[in-house]
């Protein structure tokens, strides 16, 4: 083999983590954790985000009104949201550090915009 | 420690599933403290710093969006089917976006320069859609310091406006680079990182088109 590369057993190469404690960094894991989706499935899914985008239109034309439609709108836009990240974005297939760098900046945002919203009487009626 | 050179044409070594990543170094992790690419890192850590910016203008508009003038509020501005409508062309621009990163991944350029061109197009029509919307609104009297409400509206959907037109200009300059083989480097990476930028802008208008336009005032 013309190469004097060493791969570890897990198939990496070593990184500077590994020269300092033997073993890989826990958070190096492979980068991919699941099957990536194929250029049809990425279809469907956004076929499936078009369809929950024509539900919210039409649950503020016809749907209930008050906390039912606001909740609904809410959960809507979370499953829009999520669908986005995780597929399109790919975080659910890449490292789980990735992960955790994006969920504790959309963490930090919604804690502290929440409580700022809370500060000045948003939720109350 | 020693330098992994190993070339494409090297197959006795056996590529371990999940570091296809589909660069110029197939197989091979990135050579950093973490084994994971510093660039997507810190396109991640951007992202989620940009989670902050965009949290503190729509807590801002959803306090100010009571504050109107002249009776000009959401309610008699709003034009849901065409908000709706530049809303799903967004959305496709999401999809074509990542065609255009499968097509990076398979070192289908032809295809990645063709998707990466439709996005870019998605977004200007997007964009020109919320240049129309304002033009509507600014002619029916709301205009940036009409109220509080106008103010944080218009800052809102224009910070998410100017990062649709620096994605745009991102995606054409990376057409450009790709067409005059300028582009060097990882290219799957470069087109997957732009992805990400391009997604975050379609994840932002998800939760603003849900709270500014679609949920009462």
């Amino acid at each position: 083999m013309d190469t004097d590369a060493t791969i570890t057993d897990s198939g990496r190469t070593p990184t500077t983590a590994d020269d300092a404690h033997g073993e890989p960094p826990a958070h190096a894991e492979p980068a991919q954790r699941h099957k990536e989706p194929t250029d049809r499935q990425y279809i469907f899914i956004a076929l499936f985000l078009a369809v929950l985008t024509a539900i919210e239109i039409a649950a503020t034309e016809v749907g209930p009104d008050g906390p039912l439609l606001i909740v609904s709108l809410l959960v809507l836009m979370a499953v829009k949201f999520l669908f986005v990240i995780l597929f399109f974005m790919h975080l659910r297939f890449d490292s789980r550090l990735f992960s955790l760098v994006f969920y504790i900046g959309l963490g930090f945002a919604i804690g502290l915009y929440g409580v700022v919203l809370a500060t000045f009487h948003f939720f109350v009626s | 420690m020693s330098d992994a050179t190993i070339t494409e044409t090297d197959d006795a070594v056996e590529i371990p599933h999940g570091y296809d990543d589909g660069s110029d170094h197939i197989g091979l992790p990135h050579h950093t403290s973490t084994g994971l690419s510093n660039t997507k890192l810190a396109m991640w850590l951007f992202l989620g710093s940009e989670c902050l910016l965009f949290g503190g203008l729509i807590s801002t508009y959803m306090l100010y969006r009571n504050r109107q003038a002249d009776q000009l509020g959401p309610d008699q501005l709003w034009d849901i089917p065409f908000t709706s409508a530049t809303s799903f062309v967004l959305l496709m621009s999401s999809l074509t976006m990542v065609m255009s990163v499968s097509a990076a991944k398979r070192k289908d350029e032809q295809r990645t320069k063709l998707w990466l061109t439709v996005t870019a197009l998605l977004g200007g029509l997007f964009l020109a859609g919320q240049v129309y919307e304002f033009t509507v609104f600014y002619r029916e009297g709301l205009g940036y310091t009409t109220s509080l409400f106008s103010s944080s509206f218009y800052t809102l959907t224009g910070f998410h406006g100017v990062h649709v037109a620096v994605g745009i200009i991102m995606l054409l300059s990376l057409v450009a680079m790709l067409a005059r083989g300028k582009l060097v480097g990882d290219k799957h990476e470069t087109v997957e990182m732009i992805g990400l930028y391009w997604h975050f802008v379609d994840v932002v208008w998800i939760v603003i088109f849900t709270l500014v336009y679609l949920i009462p005032a």
